[in-house]
């Protein structure tokens, strides 16, 4: 992927503070000194590029919905499968393999807690695996977007 | 705060992405059955009140060549924790930082943040250097990195929505 200064400069300064106005592509665009147009082609390339994700919100954590973040100690031979099965349930979203013990670690989103704490029994039951739940209890971070080093 | 129904269909239909279009509040309106200016108010009441952590251009690390993704967890003592919590929370290494609870035996941490970098040599380099910084070289705490990613998406809270 080729980025040019100005793709760097669309990504670094508007994480955050979205010109909430009727066109904020206008408004970004003015402080980029291109076009509004641009900025749209832009987002659009690096969005289809994968760089971006959306332009969009970032909430509080469970301002709507329930999540957990489980983990499980998966034998290696059955490590494929289990994350096959566990990725196919829509409620799951996010589920990496980490080098531990507990080397399966996914995130469950739903609508309430009751429905998360189905899905990880659920799972518990069809893999004879034990699951952990993690609730977050408090979220500490500061939100200002991710700092981009260009190098 | 309390979200209003309003409120709730309004940060649900835009979590899915704002178009890319001259008036994205504009769409937004008519996805939610708004008014426009309603919209940019109420996303501005939003962002006050911290409903909405952050609006914008939302990244995705790996792509743009950070490849290294490292969950440090920290075991912390309860009553230091929230201190604990709200430095590393703010320090420009981390991504996110949540208290989880411990389940012992398996599992004694209590303090979870993301650290993303290049490599692993970067990461565990910032990694080192933010836990001597902040005091807690003698914590315990370990590193683990993904190796492989079985699927990453948005979330579905039941209606379109999507968290990082």
């Amino acid at each position: 992927m080729t980025m040019d200064p100005i793709d760097r400069q669309l990504l670094q300064d508007f994480q955050r503070d979205l010109p909430l106005v009727a066109r904020p592509y206008a408004a970004m665009a003015e402080r980029l000194g291109i076009g509004e147009t641009e900025v749209i082609d832009r987002l659009d390339r690096l969005t289809n590029s994968g760089a971006v994700s959306r332009v969009g919100a970032v909430l509080r954590p469970h301002t709507v919905g329930a999540s957990t973040l489980a983990a499980m100690a998966v034998p290696t031979d059955r490590l494929d499968s289990v994350a096959a099965l566990v990725s196919a349930y829509p409620e799951v979203n996010h589920n990496y393999q980490r080098d531990h013990r507990l080397n399966l670690w996914f995130v469950v989103a739903t609508t309430s807690a009751e429905a998360v704490h189905g899905v990880l029994d659920d799972i518990h039951q069809r893999t004879g695996l034990t699951v952990l739940n993690l609730p977050l209890e408090q979220d500490f971070h500061i939100d200002l977007g991710f700092e981009l080093s260009w190098t | 705060m309390d979200l209003s129904d309003r409120d709730y269909a309004l940060v649900t239909a835009l979590c899915g992405g704002l178009p890319l279009t001259p008036r994205p509040f504009l769409a937004l309106a008519h996805a939610v059955g708004m008014e426009e200016d309603d919209v940019i108010a109420r996303l501005h009441s939003l962002s006050t009140a911290g409903i909405i952590r952050r609006l914008g251009v939302i990244v995705r690390h790996r792509e743009l060549g950070y490849r290294a993704n490292a969950m440090v967890v920290w075991d912390i003592p309860d009553h230091a924790v929230e201190d604990v919590g709200q430095r590393l929370g703010s320090c420009p290494e981390v991504t996110l930082c949540y208290r989880r609870p411990r389940r012992l035996p398996d599992w004694p941490y209590n303090l979870f943040t993301m650290v993303h970098g290049r490599d692993r040599t970067e990461v565990t380099g910032m990694i080192a250097a933010m836990a001597e910084r902040e005091g807690l070289r003698n914590h315990r705490r370990e590193t683990l990195f993904s190796t492989r990613r079985f699927k990453q998406c948005g979330a579905h809270y039941g209606q379109r929505q999507a968290a990082e």
